[in-house]
């Protein structure tokens, strides 16, 4: 049959393909959140090929298994992604969708960067009335960038082990990477003092990790359930929580609508504040350290 | 060692580990449990037979009933059996004149690890042929399916048998799949099934279009063996078929969100176009006849997510027919031959609200014009949809 003989010309083509992948190739890798694709650049340099499936525009709950992304993930290696059930509204119908076994769950190919850290805010029950919640912790690790040290060490450890011939780059690139990260951290440590103890207002609860690290606190989440757009009522509470406590600006990421977090400056006079989320989120964020820079710069001066 | 590692760095390789161990242990979500519950209420301005001019439909295609009433509630559950096998069944339990009937949508397993970019199905499921196809009702962008599927797949083509499908290793998505099935579904069917009397073929291609877009295109074809299939209802079956039914579909899906976040703001393009033969011989009321049957049909619609939770689109859809009936004997095979509406349509639009991804409320008017009376029939729908549980992400 005819049919049958092109079948046989394209799977013998694939597996050619697949053969020809011998160590001169380098390591396909498909980054879920942008944060993971410039992290994966950072330890894997040219010995990888990174492709990022989300911009920072976009709210990494809510992704569509679109086509594109379903052939990127069948050409992958490896999958890196934070895990905590962030991607479990996307995820599965890519992995049903794309028929590539190197990336299911246990096996190297697949890489959560949430299982490399201590967790935030694991509720200790879950019902769907409380709107999208994550049963594995608040998984938005990244926005603190000490996290990003165990998850380096973890992706140098996992590429090594999918890429052995060239292992020793990757552990090179990684102990660059942690003693160059681990100054950074600490002279933005230093520049962010005084934010320490300053209250503020989210409009997702997207940054416990950001929060525990400089010592900020929250004051409210406009969102009264994580994923449902807060109704004028809450609204009003919250400007009403204002009189008496007040907090100095209103956080939001780069893929949130601005609305909520607008309609509160306006009725309180504390700024708005559009924060980059993830790299690429904001002018000045196309890259890790870029990130934490505009994160820290847009925090000091709305103080 | 070559180089010197960093305090920090080793500190942080050894936390990893244990780490690493903690989230493998997490992965216990086992298996996936939902109900999906629809209602609606309905009005029609016309009470003429159901049917379309110049076209045999297949069971189930029957317009919703007048007044409130609850469509089918549908069981899902989903879980991976092994590390080989993934397994997935949809029981829905349907109202059927006062009667609660229970039926088996789907039910199949496919592979997790097949090397190659293959995946091997084994049960029964909805064919991947055509765009629409694929999706459950719930998931519909409209009330009833579009036109085309409801004349030339009775709603939704499933089958029992198997299907291989393979992606290829590449940039844009190059989807291609065999599908051989038992042949029970319109438009095969009938009796003496004993093989694989249906096979389909189908073949997508699919990628993005600037920052928010991205496309799918598709080709299939479905081959039929039926064997005295019937048509109409059971109470009052119309003409019965035996021969050979080829169906070729075109689909292409485009859709754009600023930035690729559909939150706020989305657009949907969807267009599909069906082409059938049919060749063999007719049966009614004791008289055969020589049967050669050509339609087309197509559909366009468009939905636009105009603000969070809201949508609105539009939809057409047209059928033309050029069937020969060699002894037009009975009233229902002259119509079938002679049909007194040479191109049925029906023009409909809908606005629908979700407050979450669970939930979802939708008014939607139809213009029809395919009932046999050529009259005008005003449609209105008020439908609700519930998902409770955890019910599995839809693919594109």
């Amino acid at each position: 049959m005819y049919s049958e003989t092109v079948m046989n010309r394209l799977l013998l083509a694939a597996v050619l393909s697949l053969g020809s992948m011998s160590a001169q190739a380098t390591v396909a890798i498909f980054a879920c959140e942008p944060e993971w694709g410039a992290l994966a650049r950072e330890i894997g340099g040219p010995d990888v090929e990174v492709y990022t499936a989300t911009n920072a525009y976009q709210d990494p709950h809510r992704i569509e298994a679109r086509p594109s992304l379903i052939a990127r993930y069948r050409k992958a290696d490896l999958l890196v992604c934070t895990g905590a059930d962030l991607e479990s509204g996307w995820l599965p119908a890519l992995a049903q969708k794309g028929n590539n076994p190197r990336l299911r769950p246990g096996q190297p190919g697949y890489f959560e960067a949430a299982g490399e850290v201590e967790m935030l805010g694991v509720p200790e029950q879950v019902d769907r009335s409380m709107g999208d919640v994550h049963p594995w912790g608040n998984p938005h690790i990244q926005t603190d960038p000490r996290q990003l040290l165990p998850v380096a060490a973890g992706l140098g450890q996992r590429l090594m082990q999918i890429d052995p011939a060239r292992a020793k780059n990757y552990q090179a690139r990684h102990a660059a990477f942690a003693s160059a990260w681990t100054r950074k951290i600490a002279s933005w440590e230093e520049r962010a003092a005084p934010l320490r103890g300053q209250r503020v207002i989210s409009a997702h609860d997207s940054w416990a990790y950001l929060y525990a690290w400089l010592g900020l606190e929250q004051l409210a989440v406009l969102e009264a359930k994580p994923g449902v757009p807060p109704s004028t009522g809450q609204l009003l509470k919250i400007v009403e929580t204002l009189q008496h406590q007040p907090a100095k600006m209103v956080l939001y990421a780069a893929y949130q609508s601005d609305r909520p977090a607008r309609w509160i400056a306006a009725r309180t006079g504390i700024p708005a504040v559009a924060l980059p989320f993830t790299v690429g989120g904001a002018e000045g964020a196309e890259d890790l350290s870029g990130l934490y820079e505009v994160t820290l710069r847009l925090l000091l001066d709305a103080l | 060692m070559p180089y010197r590692t960093s305090t920090v760095a080793c500190l942080a390789l050894m936390l990893s580990t244990a780490g690493a161990q903690a989230a493998i242990a997490k992965n216990t979500f086992n298996p996936q449990l939902s109900l999906l519950v629809q209602g609606q209420y309905a009005d029609y301005s016309s009470s003429a037979e159901a049917d379309i001019p110049g076209f045999l439909l297949g069971p189930e295609t029957e317009l919703k009933p007048r007044g409130p009433a609850i469509g089918e509630a549908e069981l899902a559950i989903e879980a991976n059996i092994d590390d080989a096998w993934h397994g997935w069944t949809t029981i829905a339990f349907e109202n059927e004149d006062g009667e609660t009937r229970t039926a088996v949508e789907e039910l199949y397993v496919n592979t997790l690890a097949l090397p190659h970019g293959l995946q091997f199905k084994l049960g029964r499921f909805f064919s991947d042929i055509g765009y629409h196809n694929r999706q459950h009702s719930h998931a519909w962008d409209f009330i009833d399916a579009p036109l085309a599927y409801r004349a030339f797949l009775a709603t939704t083509y499933a089958d029992d048998g198997a299907q291989l499908r393979w992606v290829a290793p590449a940039d844009l998505l190059i989807e291609i799949g065999f599908e051989a099935l038992r042949g029970a579904a319109f438009p095969g069917g009938g009796e003496n099934l004993d093989g694989f009397e249906s096979t389909s073929a189908f073949a997508h291609l699919g990628g993005d279009l600037g920052t928010g877009g991205s496309w799918r295109a598709g080709v299939s074809w479905l081959g039929s063996d039926a064997a005295e299939r019937q048509s109409g209802e059971d109470e009052d079956p119309g003409p019965a078929f035996t021969g050979t039914s080829d169906t070729l579909i075109l689909d292409l899906v485009y859709k754009w969100s600023p930035h690729g976040n559909a939150t706020e703001r989305s657009f949907k393009f969807q267009a599909e176009f069906f082409r059938r033969s049919e060749d063999g011989m007719l049966s009614d009321d004791g008289q055969t006849s020589g049967y050669a049957g050509e339609q087309t049909g197509a559909y366009v619609q468009a939905v636009y997510g105009f603000r969070r939770g809201w949508r609105a689109g539009v939809r057409y859809g047209w059928l033309t027919t050029d069937n020969t009936v060699a002894l037009p004997a009975t009233p229902a095979l002259t119509a079938l031959a002679n049909p007194n509406d040479d191109r049925p349509s029906r023009l409909s639009f809908m606005v629908d609200y979700s407050r979450s991804e669970f939930s979802r409320f939708r008014l939607q008017y139809n213009h029809d014009r395919s009932r046999p009376d050529e009259t005008t029939d005003e449609q209105i729908f008020l439908q609700y949809i519930f998902s409770l549980g955890s019910h599995p992400a839809h693919v594109f």
